[in-house]
């Protein structure tokens, strides 16, 4: 029998291991649990008679996994009221994550927001193999910058963008990347953080011949592949299992990338 | 190589397997993706007269040897349904609308209203367990029902029409008795069965959000493979068999039994959107190992009365 059959897709229940404030809005809900993530995947939490919500990949030590939250809505604030000790439902790594592109050994990664924990996954792996890395981390202020200590600890050229100045570059993340390219040839570059931002530095890039990899964010219901709500138009494809990270090419046929997104109901609504 | 494109109420597909409704279909370029992964034809998500948000998640998961959903027929309602699925030919293959109403009244609205002469054809669907207002839950599934709601589609539009059934309501070939008497050009046969109840036992709850949920899957096959048996001896309109056809086998299981097509949705699940093009493939194998030219040649041949034969 092919081993199709063996699939299983199903919350397991794991208790809360321990609790880390991230800034002002974001916490990061530890668990004892051997995921076995690439960088850029999510996991679906279940929180029993709640919801249950796409979560991306802050932190995986191998034997812990970290998810970094934002209390912005009924979810969350679930979860926020949550101890260590109490059990929440975890199923996945879900998705296609980032990967290391052959030949790539200067690269330029991108995030805004809480774009930056994906990225910094990666960037770790990167270091490794010894691959040149300019760091661009974006915020609309200075309490909303998130993972400044990992970011630190990074062998990476480091930039950070406020809106308002509150902390480094006064602007946005597409200007020192404009600079970057200005002064050195890039071989590929990373970007997560909202779409209207991620569209910037994508039509940057195209501009300029450089191939990127994207997270797009969907409304993701099943993870699986199934329920059709994370489909993009264009090329009809799931976001749950072919993406989030897609290359520029697959970005290219995506016909409503930072345009639009549906809802869980399936209705267009504009960035 | 045997001809594996079938003709089903009329309408051409290149081969017999067709997407299931509730599976991805909530966008026309998702159907397009999935004609472009082999389907020889498609059925969209169920439109209903408003925008339905849907159950809470968790929606859907699999258990051992089948999968449990409660969607709860989460569709962006009627007008922008209209709006999304315009020029059909785009897809590649033929589309297949797909309704719900609450009464026959609502249903006879969305088929005067949604309709469009693209769509190859519509299946009205009387047989979700787990949406309180539609369906089984709603007393769809009943002969009296099916033939009170298939007759004002039928009043409401020329399209192919197909009904969609469920395991439950027994005895079915009375129920596609029912639909066939009222105009019916098909019987889709079945939908997910139960509701059935999972829970996680350290949760102490069920883990869909709705507390149950339609079975599908490999745990369905057998009990929609006797109900297409049953239908396809009880009236002479097709059967379409859906109900866990994962592989080329099912596929063919289905047809023997009597099954003119197959529909495909908790496959995607197990074997990705490639599914459609894989079963096909095993579909064509098994002709060829069996020495038969069409895939219509295998249709209801195992049963000893064949007086309808593709």
């Amino acid at each position: 029998m092919e081993k199709w059959i063996n699939k299983l897709d199903k919350p397991l229940m794991m208790p809360i291991t321990r609790r880390q404030k991230e800034n002002e809005n974001v916490d990061t809900f530890f668990f004892e649990h051997s995921i076995n993530s690439q960088a850029g995947q999510f996991v679906m939490m279940w929180i029993p008679g709640v919801d249950e919500k796409p979560f991306s990949i802050a932190y995986d030590t191998g034997t812990e996994l970290g998810l970094a939250v934002a209390k912005v809505g009924p979810f969350t604030e679930e979860l926020f009221r949550l101890k260590v000790g109490d059990k929440v439902g975890i199923r996945g790594p879900y998705g296609k994550g980032f990967w290391k592109a052959d030949g790539a050994k200067k690269v330029v990664m991108v995030g805004g927001g809480y774009g930056v924990a994906p990225l910094l996954n990666i960037a770790e792996e990167l270091v490794q193999d010894e691959v040149d890395i300019h760091f661009i981390n974006g915020a609309r202020s200075k309490d909303l910058l998130l993972f400044q200590d990992r970011l630190n600890n990074l062998e990476a050229e480091i930039y950070t963008t406020t809106n308002d100045g509150s902390h480094g570059i006064k602007g946005l993340v597409t200007d020192p990347i404009k600079e970057i390219l200005k002064k050195e040839k890039i071989d590929l570059v990373y970007i997560c953080g909202p779409e209207l931002m991620e569209k910037a530095v994508f039509d940057i890039c195209e501009a300029s011949g450089i191939n990127c990899q994207i997270s797009i964010e969907r409304y993701m219901k099943c993870g699986m592949g199934v329920c059709g709500a994370c489909a993009v138009d264009g090329t009809g494809e799931p976001m749950c299992i072919k993406g989030p990270v897609v290359d520029s090419k697959t970005v290219r046929g995506i016909t409503e990338f930072g345009k639009y997104h549906r809802s869980g109901s399936g209705v267009k609504n504009n960035f | 190589m045997p001809d594996i494109s079938i003709n089903l109420a009329g309408i051409k597909f290149s081969n017999p397997t067709i997407l299931a409704s509730g599976i991805l279909g909530v966008t026309k370029d998702s159907l397009k993706y999935v004609v472009k992964n082999g389907a020889g034809g498609c059925v969209i998500k169920s439109i209903s007269k408003e925008e339905r948000k849907g159950h809470n998640a968790p929606n859907m998961h699999a258990i051992e040897g089948g999968f449990m959903n409660a969607v709860g027929y989460s569709n962006p309602g009627l007008e922008k349904a209209k709006k999304e699925f315009t020029n059909l030919k785009d897809v590649g293959g033929p589309v297949i609308a797909s309704i719900i109403g609450t009464d026959a009244d609502e249903f006879a609205y969305m088929a005067e209203n949604l309709l469009s002469e693209e769509f190859a054809a519509v299946e009205a669907v009387l047989s979700c367990p787990h949406t309180p207002g539609y369906g089984t839950l709603a007393g769809q599934g009943t002969p009296e029902a099916t033939e009170e709601i298939t007759k004002k589609v039928r009043a409401k539009t020329k399209l192919p029409l197909f009904i969609k059934v469920s395991p439950e309501s027994q005895p079915i070939g009375e129920i596609a008795k029912a639909a066939e008497a009222a105009g019916a050009d098909a019987i889709s046969a079945t939908n997910s069965m139960g509701p059935g109840i999972h829970l996680d036992i350290y949760a102490k709850k069920p883990i869909l959000h709705f507390g149950m949920g339609g079975v599908s899957g490999p745990a369905l096959r057998p009990i929609a493979a006797r109900c297409v048996s049953d239908i396809y001896q009880s009236v002479k309109i097709p059967v379409i068999g859906i109900g866990g056809v994962t592989c080329g086998r099912d596929a063919i299981e289905m047809m023997l039994l009597g099954a003119s097509a197959v529909q495909v949705g908790t496959a995607v699940y197990y074997r990705g959107a490639e599914v459609f093009k894989k079963i096909t493939d095993e579909i064509e194998e098994y002709l060829k190992q069996e020495g038969f030219e069409s895939v219509n040649d295998i249709i209801g041949i195992i049963h000893e009365k064949q007086w309808k034969n593709g």
